[in-house]
């Protein structure tokens, strides 16, 4: 006796729903940021180094594994496996870094003040003014190419039909802007381990 | 017609503010001579500018969409702008420095959410 087994007709692959900015999250951003400025306000020199090393280490271990371990993954992940990374990742992205790197910098601003580093006469003002040098090119890197395209990408995979050639040209941006942070990231080591030692 | 390169523009525009942010910081706590983070803010702001004015001639432009992305961005960074000027007037800047300081955080405020605005705008389609 012959089987027949019905086919199912061919449906395109779904993509999950997803909020651009996850606002579950913006609780614990408002949460981080009215403990700086407490911890600013206070002039508190424990937190303000927690701050500055917890955020600090996060932002920079962030930047490199983005740039130099999921940049690469993903180029070489098929389109909806790398479709599905970027729907999940990078929503949180959004929320993550920029609190990392206003926890990070505002903190850090107040400690060079407090312990003189920001003044001509401290022995290694270079090494201050090298740092702030690197973090002016990485937020020209992040603000103008990286978060745009982040944002953009996620709209544009809200569509019901994504363009896949703007998807590419803006994940490429992406990853190539995620590497430059990410060797941004190896001089902000080299320089804060030389102000530490 | 070619793309606009408001891209680059922002970059530059925020290069400037960055260098003179730097510059003043590099004299703290003394005060920093004004005249170079002041021409470094008017040529800051002057690149914003041009960069607006291109973005306002580009022809169907998708502008309910900048709006919209653009509005909340600038709502997020002003978050982070106030913080940033509740730091200045805690450490007791005053006068000129703060002046200056406020303009280029103005400058550098209003950059992002052009940046991020143009970018998603830029690729929206009917």
């Amino acid at each position: 006796m012959a089987v027949v087994q019905e086919v199912a007709p061919a449906r395109p692959a779904e993509r999950p729903g997803f909020e651009i900015v996850p606002r579950r999250g913006l609780p614990a951003v408002a949460a981080v940021v009215v403990a700086l400025v407490v911890s600013i306000a206070g002039n508190w020199p424990w937190a303000l180094d927690f701050f500055h090393v917890v955020g600090g280490g996060m932002w920079t271990a962030l930047d490199l594994f983005m740039g130099f371990v999921v940049g690469p993954v993903m180029r070489r992940l098929s389109v909806p496996a790398r479709v599905e990374l970027t729907t999940r990742l990078m929503p949180k992205m959004l929320l993550i870094m920029p609190t990392l790197v206003t926890m990070t910098l505002a903190s850090g601003f107040q400690l060079a003040r407090a312990n003189g580093m920001l003044s001509g006469s401290y022995g290694r003002h270079g090494w201050v003014v090298a740092s702030m040098v690197v973090v002016a090119v990485m937020a020209m890197v992040a603000l103008a190419l990286l978060q745009p395209a982040n944002v953009a990408v996620l709209f544009e995979l809200r569509r019901p039909q994504p363009d896949p050639a703007i998807v590419q040209a803006l994940m490429r941006r992406f990853v190539y802007a995620a590497g430059v942070t990410g060797m941004m990231q190896v001089a902000t080591l080299v320089i804060m381990t030389r102000l530490a030692t | 017609m070619s793309e606009p390169r408001v891209t680059e523009l922002g970059m530059l525009s925020i290069g400037l503010v960055a260098a003179g942010v730097i510059d003043l910081a590099a004299y703290l706590p003394r005060r920093a001579p004004l005249l170079a983070p002041s021409l470094l803010l008017a040529a800051a702001a002057a690149v914003l500018a041009a960069n607006l004015v291109q973005v306002a001639r580009r022809p169907g432009f998708a502008w309910r969409r900048f709006v919209q992305v653009a509005g909340w961005t600038l709502v997020a960074y002003l978050v982070i702008a106030g913080m940033l000027e509740y730091t200045f007037l805690y450490d007791r800047t005053r006068g000129g420095v703060l002046a200056v300081m406020t303009g280029l955080l103005a400058v550098f405020t209003l950059n992002v959410p052009l940046l991020v605005g143009y970018t998603v705008a830029r690729y929206e389609r009917a």
